[in-house]
């Protein structure tokens, strides 16, 4: 659709919509104000052209020999190659975790352990703006989100469980906690550094250690961090940073030397990890996709609500696998939410992603950016009336303007399925029983969102809703002592909290 | 099947003793075990059967040979409890569970003999009957305390209140202990009900006389229809079928065939169910109860709401 002609569509609509429900002031984007570009300075960040693989302490070559381009997808200009890990480098790996584990970790006494993980911390703290800046580079997020949120929740989690590691004791009444042994950790392109925390803090904590492969769009904070355990005087073989694709995971999963899988992704490959350690003693722990419901009542705080389900959607490009990416508006304030949900649409900035005025960033990657095209695809062929922003968007790069679709069914499979970009499915709801039955009809439960002003309303719902996390007026809220994890087909085992340590433990 | 059962010169009876005697000897009202779904005693769906006898070669029943027809019947069941269990209170689950007690209290001497008939001496069964109902006391207790225990209020670094507990999985699985025949099936049911989950258990397949019997002690126990299904049948027929059933959130295996486990494991990914293998647990002992059983089958939420900073801070929500 034009965007002239959609403009004015919607200020008719908001004509109708004023009758209805009185005079209400029409937010005017059409002054001829601009935001000055604030984009952050490169200048101090230090990159290499090519990065090998971090085993027993050192930089190694791929014994393959063969490199992949990682990308900025806000350019889609090359930044470094990174080294691809085979299953022989798999099998180095494992070998100098599992004598770092038998001859080092397991024998040092625990707050000795401690004391590296919270030096880890504080060295994250020091390079902040570095890590930041290398995350918006090689991942598309607004710098305002690694800036703010990213670098430090991942500072802040080695913290966290550092302060744990000499009193596992107290955690599990009754039982001595030991140790697993080696812990092989797989994470996702969407908080490369955090995920990356919130993996290898607990693992070390509890007295694993590590080898830990980055997704093949998003590996470079992942080996900054490396070159900063390095610099930490971490003992060798402790943490193993490798890189690679699916079949480098794959690697990871079947090798028979590894103790503990955590593996954090998509639903799909979490249910073929789960068969693949099927009939061996690997414990494992899976963070996996989600679909979330976020639920606005009549009686809620309906602009905070907007900043919620905004916040809940476009955060981090949709890129979230707890996204708010199922709105329930009560049907009587359907229209207003509607339309100041579109006016606050209408306001994302779109762009650079190291512009400090950023809302939305880049898509990580041009599979994704389809595979959220796909979605908009369906979404409008299933029936559902899709709304975009009118922003304007870069032409290099990978960028979707903030999305939402009306008239959805809860059998449409943009309603069903999980899309991981900046896409909302909005529904209507009359009664409590209605949207407790629709927003658990789902195979996942990893999150939800509640709004309205009422506690006892608020409690119904947070205890009816089968999800893991349960934000009741706000949304996408973080912190290394806040348990997070998933019911049903989102997954198992908790990351953050005392109960993230259990992951890492026979107990 | 193997063989008809001539009713008449097998001891198909309620005392251990009534052979055939000719004269005016009283003839013995013989029990149909019968499966446990939601609340009610059906056949079998599958009208199919196998003899249920001791190391003597004495007959003692006709056992419902479980189809996996009778163990979708008894998900729906234990999917429709589900919601009102888990909904109970803590406090009135715990009477729930301390009413079983009661009533198997109350028919110990049933139990014993049925025990007997199965090969378990009389010292034996004593014990086997007194733990069982020990240890359905010892989940009453628990079921309003674990939640104290595994909950956490959590320091949050922003503004808000932050709070995480247990809450069920929802609907589980389990094949008990083939071989304490009581015991294995009272620990893993209690453990399962004490977290608000329902269950559907599939009872030793060799020593079923109990399970029914225990399913007649639930069912005066003030236990909701569907919250317990219990059937008979053989593992080794009905494993796969719990592992991959699309609305079952965990399976619990109590044995240690390891090609049942690998298979049960890889089938439970179809819907990332959670799986449980307990290998080599004495369930007699004290290791066979520990609220870290009652954990198994529960779920962390983690619930967030902001904290409003009065005089500056950076606002409620």
């Amino acid at each position: 659709m034009p965007t002239a002609s959609k403009k004015k569509s919607k200020l008719k609509s908001n004509g109708t919509l004023r009758q209805a429900q009185g005079a209400v002031p029409k937010l005017k984007f059409n002054t001829g104000w601009e935001y000055a570009p604030a984009p952050e300075s490169k200048a101090h960040i230090k990159l290499k052209d090519h990065y090998d693989l971090f085993i027993n302490g050192k930089f190694v070559k791929p014994s393959s020999g063969k490199y992949f381009e990682t990308i900025n997808p806000a350019t889609e200009e090359k930044i470094a190659d990174i080294a691809e890990a085979n299953a022989a480098d798999v099998d180095k790996a494992a070998k100098a975790a599992r004598t770092a584990y038998e001859k080092v970790w397991k024998k040092m006494p625990a707050l000795e352990r401690a004391k590296y993980i919270f030096r880890i911390s504080r060295m994250i703290q020091e390079r902040a703006r570095e890590f930041a800046v290398i995350e918006s580079m090689d991942g598309g997020k607004a710098i305002r989100e690694s800036r703010d949120v990213d670098v430090p929740l991942a500072a802040n989690h080695f913290f966290y469980y550092a302060g744990w590691a000499d009193k596992l004791e107290y955690a599990f009444p009754g039982r001595v906690p030991k140790a697993l042994g080696v812990a092989g950790q797989i994470i996702p392109w969407n908080f490369p550094l955090l995920m990356a925390a919130w993996k290898i803090a607990p693992a070390l904590a509890t007295g694993n250690t590590v080898i830990l492969k980055p997704a093949e769009t998003t590996p470079l904070t992942a080996l900054k961090l490396a070159e900063l355990i390095q610099e930490s005087g971490l003992p060798d073989g402790v943490v193993n940073i490798i890189t690679g694709f699916g079949n480098t995971g794959a690697d990871i999963v079947n090798h028979p030397d590894i103790d503990k899988i955590a593996f954090t992704g998509s639903t799909e490959v979490g249910k073929i990890i789960q068969k693949a350690v099927a009939g061996t003693t690997k414990k494992l722990t899976l963070e996996l996709g989600g679909k979330a419901a976020n639920i606005i009542f009549e009686d809620a705080p309906l602009d905070q609500a907007v900043e919620g389900v905004i916040n809940g959607i476009y955060f981090n490009q949709g890129h979230v696998c707890c996204a708010g990416s199922r709105l329930f508006v009560q049907e009587s304030v359907y229209n207003v939410v509607l339309r100041k949900l579109k006016d606050r649409i209408e306001t994302l900035i779109v762009g650079d992603p190291l512009d400090k005025n950023t809302d939305i960033g880049a898509i990580n990657s041009k599979t994704q950016l389809e595979t959220i095209n796909k979605y908009i695809n369906i979404g409008k062929k299933e029936g559902a009336e899709m709304y975009q922003s009118s922003c304007p968007i870069p032409g290099k790069g990978f960028f979707c303007r903030p999305t939402l679709f009306t008239n959805v069914a809860q059998s449409n499979r943009i309603a069903q399925e999980e899309i991981f970009g900046p896409v909302l499915a909005v529904q209507t709801f009359r009664t409590d029983e209605e949207v407790i039955e629709k927003a658990n009809n789902t195979p996942y439960g990893l999150s939800a969102g509640v709004w309205t002003d009422k506690g006892s309303k608020i409690f119904n719902l947070t205890t009816k809703m089968r999800a893991g996390v349960v934000w009741a007026n706000t949304y996408n809220k973080f912190d290394p002592t806040s348990p997070f994890g998933g019911y049903k087909e989102s997954g198992y085992g908790r990351e953050g909290g005392l109960h993230g340590l259990s992951a890492y433990l026979k107990i | 099947m193997e063989k008809t059962l001539d009713q008449t010169k097998t001891s198909f009876s309620t005392n251990g003793v009534g052979e055939k005697k000719a004269g005016k000897q009283r003839v013995e009202v013989l029990k149909t075990y019968k499966i446990y779904i939601g609340g009610q005693f059906p056949r079998t769906e599958s009208g199919r059967y196998y003899i249920a006898s001791n190391s003597k070669g004495d007959q003692l029943a006709n056992v419902c040979l479980s189809s996996r027809k009778d163990f979708r019947d008894a998900v729906v069941a234990a999917r429709a409890a589900f919601k009102g269990w888990s909904g109970r209170a803590a406090f009135n689950r715990g009477q729930v569970l301390y009413r079983i007690a009661e009533m198997l209290e109350g028919r110990k001497a049933q139990f014993i003999e049925e025990l007997m008939k199965q090969d378990v001496s009389r010292t034996q069964a004593q014990k086997e009957v007194n733990v069982s109902i020990d240890r359905l006391l010892y989940y009453a207790g628990w079921c309003d305390k674990y939640q104290q225990l595994f909950g956490t209020v959590n320091p949050v670094a922003s503004s808000h209140f932050n709070f995480s507990v247990p809450e069920p999985t929802g609907v589980i699985a389990a094949i008990a202990s083939q071989d304490n025949s009581l015991i294995g099936l009272v620990s893993v049911i209690a453990q399962i009900i004490t977290g608000g989950n329902t269950c559907i258990v599939l009872a030793s397949e060799t020593k079923p006389l109990c399970a029914i019997s225990f399913a007649e002690v639930l069912n005066s126990s003030d236990v909701p229809g569907g919250v317990i299904n219990i059937l008979t049948g053989k593992p080794s027929e009905l494993f796969s079928h719990f592992a991959s059933h699309m609305d079952v959130n965990a399976v619990i295996y109590c044995g240690d065939d390891e090609l049942i486990q690998k298979e049960m494991q890889q089938k439970a990914a179809g819907n990332v169910k959670r799986v449980l293998l307990y290998k080599d647990v004495n369930w007699l002992s004290d290791k066979g109860q520990s609220p870290y059983y009652i954990l198994d089958t529960q779920e962390i939420k983690t619930t967030w709401h902001p904290i409003e900073n009065i005089g500056g801070g950076s606002g409620g929500y």
